[in-house]
């Protein structure tokens, strides 16, 4: 299961969206992939989107938040991006609280959480 | 008439549709087969996702605690509302200390300890009966909201 889910790096910040049913193996091998990652190219930031799942249940939550926490003690931090509205009030509703894991609304704002900046190919205008 | 709509409204079951729970996907069959439901039948985004959810929770405690059960999705009428009424049944251990998961942050496993708790508050009804050593039966209806 391993490589199931692309992890991108630009600069020192990897970006992933998590675009697939997390099931056991999957979330399993997805943690051990971004940490591998972390080390490999001594990245500060990490961004997970999530923009792509309808639906975070309490175990899914756990293991976005247990990786953010895993990154966390490597000295990597982690910003989780692109929750849909429906998926934040279903979490809030369920008492589960993100903590440990610094969130934003997009991709874009995740990276100026990290201090990055994305700059388009024009030169960002 | 108005007599007739003040007697006594029976609930009735428009479609069954019974799923097993026995491989680790067949929680994301469940859900996905919840939320297809309640989307054709016009719920709105957050209640999809609260339904859906709280499915996702009750389908994976059967496969972690049960390893086999299942889920029996029905679509129901009461007068004029309609909603969905979601069965997880399982021959698993049963639950010992009700109250205690019931009010969450308690697992026996490795999980938040929000199943139980989390989907209770996801739902308009919440049924649980269990018997240690007999198994679980957990019903869940959500009503649409107009």
């Amino acid at each position: 299961m391993a490589g199931a889910i692309p992890i991108l790096r630009a600069g020192n910040t990897l970006l992933t969206t998590v675009h697939i049913e997390l099931h056991d193996a999957i979330a399993e091998a997805f943690q051990g992939d971004v940490l591998t990652a972390i080390e490999k190219n001594r990245a500060t930031g990490l961004v997970i989107d999530i923009s792509a799942l309808d639906t975070v249940d309490s175990y899914v939550a756990r293991i976005l938040a247990e990786t953010g926490r895993m990154a966390k003690l490597m000295g990597t931090q982690t910003v989780l991006v692109g929750m849909q509205p429906e998926v934040a009030a279903t979490l809030v509703r369920m008492g589960f609280s993100m903590e440990g894991i610094r969130t934003a609304l997009n991709f874009e704002d995740g990276l100026a959480v990290l201090g990055q900046r994305l700059v388009t190919i024009d030169g960002g205008r | 008439m108005a007599v007739a709509e003040r007697t006594a409204v029976t609930l009735r079951v428009l479609s069954t549709c019974l799923l097993p729970i026995d491989r680790e996907d067949d929680v994301v069959v469940v859900r996905r087969k919840v939320r297809a439901i309640a989307q054709a039948r016009g719920f709105n985004t957050f209640a999809c996702a609260a339904v859906t959810t709280a499915v996702s929770e009750l389908a994976r405690n059967v496969w972690v605690h049960a390893k086999r059960g299942q889920a029996t999705i029905e679509e129901i009428a009461e007068g004029d509302r309609i909603g969905l009424r979601v069965q997880f049944r399982d021959e698993g251990p049963g639950i010992a200390d009700v109250d205690r998961v019931l009010a969450g942050g308690y697992s026996t496993v490795r999980s938040m300890g929000l199943g139980l708790s989390g989907s209770r508050r996801l739902v308009d009804d919440f049924a649980l009966e269990t018997i240690v050593g007999k198994g679980t039966v957990i019903t869940v209806v959500k009503w649409k909201l107009y």
